[in-house]
């Protein structure tokens, strides 16, 4: 019998919520509890990067090809995947679970081209000569004030860690969706509900480091193309 | 006890009309901070707006897509309240961000220089 079938057994004496005060299973409220937790790590990184970013002169480096295409693009496959993930888990809820199956694979789809398309980026900005700990030297030449302060170096930290942070989640919710889909007839809803949980969540953290990140730093001046 | 627990499947709320609404509607506002970006404009308000339209996107997202609108409210009210305290509260150490700007570039010019050491004779 099943923790929850279990506590279904002891009467709800002095309160109508019963063993269930919140109506979920003891693994979905885990998995909300999970989410607050990492939802303060991402938090604090982006509290950090802000706070690095008001107290140094900061680069805007993003022109408009590649990097503001291709972050809208994985925005897009990471949207998207919310929704196919939630129908997904309608279909569940139907007991329709090859159609989840489905709808979880095709999930996968775009987080994996949100993953291909996130190193490509890097690997542009890595081509350029941007390092965790360096700005590539046309960057330092493009944004040192007219009062010789020079950018910020930190500038590569703090991308990395967070979109890096974030890819890793990304990565991890994709496998785990794999092992969900694979094993979708022997899952409770449930299981399946938890499991989109995560990943509404991965979307959710990028729809705050899409705009702090990428679209804060778009090169508007053409500070970059006047020193090429 | 909870139907909840006892069935292995059970209504999801939510139509597919309603779901593909709501992701027209994330994919709009994220339009939206695209346009921004290439709008001249003081950062201070910028970032008001973008932060702003992320909460909207992020509401969005856990009411619909997480299902939290459906869920009963002591859940909600367990949740949400404690993680937006502990994000504002975050906030405290930001104002000194402008002070170590002030610190840190205080010599814009020469820095200082020690007093030449006079010789005794």
């Amino acid at each position: 019998m099943s923790t929850e079938a279990r506590a279904g057994h002891f009467p709800a004496v002095d309160w109508e919520g019963g063993a269930f005060p919140y109506r979920v299973g003891h693994r979905k409220l885990g998995m909300w509890l999970f989410i607050v937790s990492d939802s303060l790590t991402f938090s604090a990184l982006l509290m950090g990067y802000s706070y690095l970013r008001a107290s140094n002169v900061w680069p805007t480096p993003f022109p408009f090809y590649p990097s503001i295409v291709f972050s809208s693009v994985m925005t897009f496959c990471l949207l998207s995947s919310s929704l196919t993930m939630v129908f997904g888990v309608s279909a569940s809820s139907r007991g329709d679970r090859a159609k989840a199956r489905k709808w979880i694979f095709a999930t996968i789809f775009f987080g994996v081209a949100f993953i291909v398309l996130h190193l490509i980026e890097w690997q542009h900005l890595i081509h350029e000569g941007l390092r965790p700990f360096f700005l590539p030297e046309h960057w330092v030449k493009a944004f040192t004030t007219t009062d010789g302060v020079p950018p910020s170096p930190l500038f590569g930290a703090t991308f990395f860690t967070i979109t890096g942070l974030h890819m890793f989640h990304v990565a991890s919710g994709a496998v785990y969706l794999f092992i969900v889909a694979l094993r979708a007839n022997k899952l409770k809803h449930e299981d399946i509900e938890i499991s989109g949980l995560y990943w509404h969540f991965v979307d959710l953290v990028w729809m705050f480091v899409f705009p702090l990140i990428y679209i804060m730093s778009v090169d508007v001046g053409g500070h970059l193309a006047a020193v090429h | 006890m909870s139907d909840h627990a006892q069935h292995g499947d059970e209504h999801f709320a939510g139509s597919n009309k309603l779901f593909i609404s709501i992701w027209v509607w994330l994919l709009g506002l994220t339009l939206i901070e695209i346009f921004l970006a290439y709008r001249p404009m003081a950062i201070h308000f910028m970032l008001t707006i973008l932060l702003g339209l992320s909460i909207i996107k992020a509401a969005l997202i856990m009411a619909y897509f997480m299902h939290l609108k459906f869920e009963r409210l002591s859940l909600i009210i367990t949740l949400v309240p404690a993680l937006v305290i502990c994000i504002c509260l975050l906030f405290v150490f930001f104002p000194d961000s402008f002070r170590s700007q002030t610190l840190r570039y205080q010599f814009k010019e020469e820095p200082p220089v020690a007093p030449a050491q006079v010789e005794e004779p």
